[in-house]
């Protein structure tokens, strides 16, 4: 049986979970075996729609203790399922409850680990399961072969596309004990209106080439337009101009959208940490010889401050017209 | 207080990558390396100020060879106390966990410290399995850490936010961003440093339930195609038809 942790964080599932499952049901095809999600505490909804990303069992910890993170208790729990359901692979999501949980269940499972998990490279006929991750802040791949009896792996955001390959099972309620807490959750900000950076598919970013914070309406309006979530390089949140959640690169969060527009951002290599696994890149940049044109795919050599409301003008023509 | 500090050692991040011939390691020849910048700027630090504002130890310990200690004496100069070497090649986050939790659980440390990664393998695994070993609670991506009395107030950042949380001493947290400001070593400290502690232990057995199949460098860019600024139409739509990702 492949596991999946389907996290729901704050009640509500969201794209990492069901990319994850249908990243497990592949892998339990591949197998030979069926892929079972595992939702911890209460959530918004039908946890029984995970079946449509492949589950074909749905467990449900419906204790409310599960409902905030405190990682021994969901270590104990989703090691406990995995017993439960004799799991051979245990998958999480390479997000903030995904990497402070992982490493635990692998050390109560006596697993071996390998988080940030792009894909399944082979199964060897030993048992082993070779995985692929990038290392190096994106400067190179490394390939893994786990070779313990139970396997534990971290789902990198957006290493798949989640799709619907199967149907809506009846969830079914598991009686596990959950041990007292010992992180209690005091308050939660979060940025409302779009998408967390490291779930977004599209991100605009901008860069000190902005020259003053008063002139991010531009960026804004170009984000808008495409459905886009903002980042910044480093300078930028360091001199508060954008929050400090919006910095990206090798000290700030690294992302892998679909498209990466950089506006007014030099690329120097820390920046391109966090940014060099995105599928496109699009360098807006008025010097040529900026070192981002050579990690780029589309490059613009031109004002930023003409270039953006010209290429907003250009996608909300193109978004009209289809 | 006692704190513990997990520092690792990281390849420069601009230094080139490159791996020997049969694709199974890391080839260092010529590259320079760094304390983990995590380890380094905020757990270190953070560690330091706290012992600092309330008095006891702050230990720096390392999994690594002999060729490390150029690094733990530079957490030495930044403030650390005293220094442990746990004198293993670390293969894996499993085996570096392993040694950290069999050296601490003797300890009684109030905080272990770790970063949230490292920069070369981008594991963010060590932390969550000492955690699991010494059966602590764990929390990570902290970017605030303040202790009231023997209580900590801890801010972990997640997914479009942060969350605030209350966890009772002792425990095991991975700093980020924020949670304190770079300390440069300065002439005294390195001076000291040559004379604190660093003791060197043996390791202890562990499995390694994961191996290096093989490192590849990813084939190189095709080339960027320049776009007339004047024509963001041409733009938009080879991003639709050539990439298809709009
Ligand atoms: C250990 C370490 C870690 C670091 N981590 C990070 C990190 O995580 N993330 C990060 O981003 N940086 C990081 N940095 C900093 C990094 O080295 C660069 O200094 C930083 O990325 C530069 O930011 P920038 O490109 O916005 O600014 P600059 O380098 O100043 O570049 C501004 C760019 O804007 C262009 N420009 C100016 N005006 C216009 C205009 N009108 N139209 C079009 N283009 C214009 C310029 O040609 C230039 O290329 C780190 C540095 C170190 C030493
Ligand atoms: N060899 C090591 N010795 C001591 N601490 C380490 C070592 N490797 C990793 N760590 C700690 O574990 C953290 C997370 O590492 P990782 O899980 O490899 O990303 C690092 O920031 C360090 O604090």
């Amino acid at each position: 049986m492949v596991l999946v942790y389907a996290e729901s964080p704050r009640g509500q599932f969201k794209k990492a979970a069901f990319e994850a499952v249908t990243f497990g049901k592949k892998l339990a095809d591949q197998l030979g075996q069926s892929c079972a999600a595992v939702v911890l505490g209460n959530v918004q909804g039908d946890p029984g729609e995970l079946g449509r990303y492949g589950a074909s069992r749905v467990l449900q910890v419906a204790n409310e203790q599960l409902n905030t993170l405190d990682s021994q208790a969901y270590a104990q729990v989703l090691a406990e399922v995995a017993r439960q359901v004799g799991a051979t692979v245990v998958i999480l999501s390479h997000t903030s409850t995904g990497k402070t949980v992982a490493g635990r269940v692998a050390v109560r499972l006596n697993a071996g680990l390998v988080s940030g998990v792009s894909s399944v490279a082979s199964v060897e006929s030993n048992g082993a399961l070779v995985v692929r991750k990038s290392v190096f802040s994106g400067k190179a791949t490394a390939e893994y072969a786990i070779v313990s009896p139970v396997k534990v792996l971290s789902l990198m955001g957006n290493a798949i596309r989640p799709e619907a390959i199967g149907q809506p099972v009846a969830a079914e309620v598991l009686p596990v004990a959950v041990p007292a807490l010992r992180v209690r959750v005091r308050e939660v900000r979060t940025v409302e209106g779009r998408v967390p950076l490291p779930e977004a598919e599209i991100v605009v970013s901008a860069g000190r080439g902005m020259k003053d914070p008063s002139n991010w309406g531009i960026v804004e309006e170009l984000a808008d337009v495409l459905g886009a979530t903002t980042a910044c390089s480093r300078p930028v949140a360091d001199s508060h101009w954008r929050p400090h959640h919006e910095h990206v690169g090798q000290t700030g969060i690294a992302i892998r959208p679909n498209l990466y527009i950089a506006i007014g951002i030099s690329g120097a290599i820390q920046h391109l940490a966090g940014v060099n696994n995105s599928k496109v890149i699009v360098v807006i940049n008025k010097d040529p010889e900026a070192p981002f044109f050579k990690a780029a795919d589309y490059g613009v050599v031109g004002d930023l401050f003409e270039v953006v409301p010209r290429l907003t003008q250009a996608i909300r023509k193109f978004k009209a017209a289809q | 207080m006692k704190f513990l500090v997990c520092i690792s050692q990281t390849p420069d991040t601009t230094a080139r990558v490159a791996f020997t011939p049969d694709g199974k390691a890391y080839d260092g020849t010529g590259v320079t390396f760094i304390m983990n910048p995590y380890d380094e700027w905020y757990a270190l630090v953070r560690a330091c100020e706290l012992r600092e504002a309330l008095g006891g130890t702050v230990v720096a310990l390392n999994v690594g060879p002999a060729a490390n200690e150029t690094t733990i004496r530079k957490a030495l100069a930044i403030g650390a106390d005293e220094a442990v070497r746990i004198d293993a090649e670390p293969t894996s986050s499993a085996f570096t966990a392993r040694q950290i939790a069999e050296y601490a659980r003797a300890e009684n440390f109030d905080i272990i410290f770790l970063g949230k990664e490292t920069i070369d393998y981008n594991g963010a695994e060590v932390g969550a399995m000492v955690a699991e070993y010494l059966e602590l609670p764990y929390i990570a991506f902290a970017s605030k850490l303040d202790l009231e009395g023997t209580t900590a107030v801890v801010e972990r950042d997640i997914e479009g936010g942060v969350e605030a949380v209350e966890v009772a001493l002792p425990f095991v947290v991975s700093a980020a961003k924020g949670m304190a400001e770079q300390r440069i070593p300065n002439m005294r400290g390195i001076m000291m440093a040559r004379t604190k502690p660093l003791k060197v232990v043996p390791a202890v057995p562990a499995d390694e339930p994961v191996q290096v199949v093989k490192f590849t460098l990813p084939p190189p860019k095709a080339g960027v195609k320049l776009v007339n600024p004047e024509d963001m139409d041409e733009l938009v739509r080879l991003l639709h038809e050539e990439a298809k990702v709009l």
